[in-house]
């Protein structure tokens, strides 16, 4: 550019200022910039690509188990055998309802201490650190606690130590969203409401409950969303359970579980129905947090 | 229980007397508030225990490998069921191993779609594109441990590892890193697909913190005439240094106790092994694999002493990220 200069080009070079593009210091500074921004976008691309490419793989392989009937009303088969995820679809549903049902009191009662009663005391403090620290714990540990806990003492696998390992999951995301969200209502709200004579509990269950319950119902959400999918805790918990069973302190059948055993399997049609259930589970799954988006989308 | 009712008692005493007669008391059952903060504060004190409770817990299970090798177990490479002799030096290397892996690749990646998200990204792209890499958190990981093992791993094999045989096969020393046969499978594989499982958790830490950055420090910084990347590069990143580091160590807090991905890549192999190519074992791995199958106390103990490894690092690790995270915040609160 600058060689092939007019002598009026040369003149307005000579008055110009350092941000000019004649400036060499100045054009490397923008190349490096612009060379480095399209870094960042391509890092972006490499993200997505792995989503798209891993829900498509989904989807593709998965897109046959999920249109066949079968997968919903059959037992899981044999090798070799017809079949579909019934027991394990119920299995797993269960296991996740029980454990949010464990789970959800305590996180919120805990919760709620954090937020309205322990403001700045030690308990408070440590517990929301240690909190912290749980929330990103590796489950595999969790379903360690529970087997020596539950199973080693009962003597055999049951759905209710299943239910529990999921539970100890679902307590550190619960605490976590309820202490947030309670923090977030304003406490003119609750002056108010005490200013009114209202007794303490009767402020906190019918006043800052209902106006943080689009947050508490986020975190909810996110958590059976991720306990849907875990695998690790239910290892040495739950186990499996190849037959339809409604007994909860047995073996109960849940998809993680058969999805491991079947894909580590060589039968090529346990691999197909094992495709099927991932398809199903992360559909779920992702069907889930966009709810739980969305419904947290709404009250902000 | 029993406090609970004493405090009912006394409250409806103090009610009952203090209340002039002929009128109702102001507060009809005080002694509901109490057990309701009693309550609250029971199950914040259960949330308190749980992390001691699985420490003492695991440190109980494993107690037979820990009066039979002390700390030798941490440095041992034995696993060997059949003659009942266990260390844990083949997982740990393999877990350390396969994290750095992770975060080599998963943290630049990171900072580059943070720094898209927050500099570059137009305002009404924003949210859909950080909602789908925070959709990549979503995916279970056993989804992750199932599309790696029969999707990616041939791909990685025939094209990926024979090229990086070819290319850093020869090179001095770091050769030995890539040496051997391409079997898909191993630590690599594991490390790459870990990298992609732990993005969006650094991810959404790092676009946090870049965006308490003050707008007045980032426009003096654009006014005296600097690239947006020296922005990023000398305003941002040195603000929030504290944040950002936390946020890595809160995806490595993850990618060591990540089990199932891992679990179906590794190859669970117990051997040291200076390849990434070759199969190794993770401790987290080791325990899906082997834990229901394990027969004898000593064999239990061992797994449980990994299990308790695994959680001591990873806590270590969490409260770290939890400590630089929690000084940044302090900080915040100071300048605004």
């Amino acid at each position: 550019m600058s060689d092939a200069a007019s002598p009026a080009e040369a003149a307005a070079f000579e008055s110009a200022s350092v941000i000019d593009a004649a400036n060499p210091l100045y054009r490397s500074r923008r190349r490096l910039n612009y060379f480095l921004l399209t870094v960042s976008s391509l890092a972006l691309a490499f993200g997505l690509f792995w989503l798209a490419w891993i829900l498509g793989t989904l989807l593709y392989e998965g897109g046959y188990a999920l249109s066949h009937a079968a997968l919903y009303y059959q037992m899981t088969p044999p090798p070799g055998g017809d079949g579909g995820l019934a027991n394990a679809i119920a299995g797993s549903l269960v296991m996740v309802v029980v454990g949010t049902l464990i789970g959800t009191p305590v996180g919120i009662l805990a919760g709620t201490y954090l937020a309205e009663f322990g403001r700045g005391g030690w308990l408070s403090g440590a517990t929301r650190f240690l909190n912290d620290v749980l929330l990103s714990a590796p489950s595999i540990v969790m379903g360690l606690f529970v087997y020596s806990l539950v199973v080693a003492r009962m003597g055999h696998f049951s759905a209710w130590a299943g239910a529990l390992a999921l539970a100890l999951l679902v307590v550190p995301v619960v605490v976590r969203t309820t202490d947030d969200m309670l923090k977030l209502v304003p406490n003119s709200l609750r002056e108010a409401a005490m200013a009114l004579g209202c007794p303490v509990w009767k402020m906190v269950t019918l006043i800052t409950y209902r106006a943080a319950r689009s947050g508490i119902m986020t975190g909810i959400l996110l958590a059976v969303a991720r306990i849907a999918g875990e695998t690790a805790p239910l290892l040495f918990t739950a186990l499996n359970n190849q037959f339809w069973s409604t007994n909860m302190n047995a073996p109960m059948a849940n998809l993680p579980v058969v999805i491991f055993q079947f894909a580590m399997s060589p039968y090529e049609d346990w691999h197909r129905l094992a495709w099927g259930g991932a398809a199903l589970i992360t559909l779920a799954v992702l069907a889930l947090n966009i709810l739980a988006r969305a419904l947290f989308r709404k009250s902000d | 229980m029993r406090s609970e009712a004493l405090d009912g008692l006394e409250g409806m005493n103090t009610s009952a007397t203090s209340a002039p007669l002929g009128s109702r008391p102001a507060r009809s059952a005080p002694w509901l508030d109490a057990a309701f903060q009693w309550l609250t504060r029971f199950f914040a004190l259960l949330v308190f225990s749980l992390l001691a409770a699985i420490i003492i817990s695991l440190v109980i299970g494993s107690k037979v490998t820990i009066a039979k090798y002390g700390f030798s177990f941490i440095w041992s490479d034995a696993w060997d069921p059949v003659q009942e002799d266990f260390g844990a030096l083949v997982p740990i290397y393999g877990t350390l191993v396969t994290s750095a892996i992770a975060m080599v690749i998963g943290v630049p990646v990171s900072f580059g779609i943070a720094l898209f998200l927050t500099e570059l990204s137009p305002k009404w792209l924003k949210r859909p594109l950080g909602t789908a890499i925070e959709l990549l958190a979503a995916i279970p990981s056993i989804i992750y441990g199932m599309w790696g093992l029969f999707v990616f791993v041939p791909l990685f094999q025939s094209y990926v590892q024979p090229l990086l045989i070819k290319v850093l096969g020869s090179v001095p020393l770091a050769g030995a890193l890539f040496a051997g046969p391409p079997i898909g499978i191993g630590m690599l594989t594991a490390g790459v697909i870990l990298s992609i499982m732990v993005i969006p958790f650094i991810t959404a830490v790092m676009r946090d913190v870049f965006e308490i950055v003050p707008p007045m420090l980032k426009e003096s910084a654009y006014g005296l005439g600097a690239t947006t990347w020296e922005v990023v590069w000398r305003v941002v990143l040195p603000y929030t240094k504290a944040g950002v580091i936390g946020g890595i160590m809160l995806g490595l807090g993850r990618a060591l106790g990540e089990t199932m991905a891992v679990t179906f890549v590794i190859g669970n192999a117990h051997q040291l092994a200076v390849s990434l190519m070759a199969p190794g074992n993770s401790i987290a791995s080791a325990l899906a694999n082997e834990f229901t199958e394990a027969v004898g106390d000593l064999y239990f103990s061992a797994l449980i002493e990994l299990g308790l490894i695994l959680f001591l690092i990873t806590t270590v690790v969490l409260a770290l990220s939890k400590l630089l995270l929690m000084q940044l915040a302090k900080g915040e609160g100071v300048k605004t």
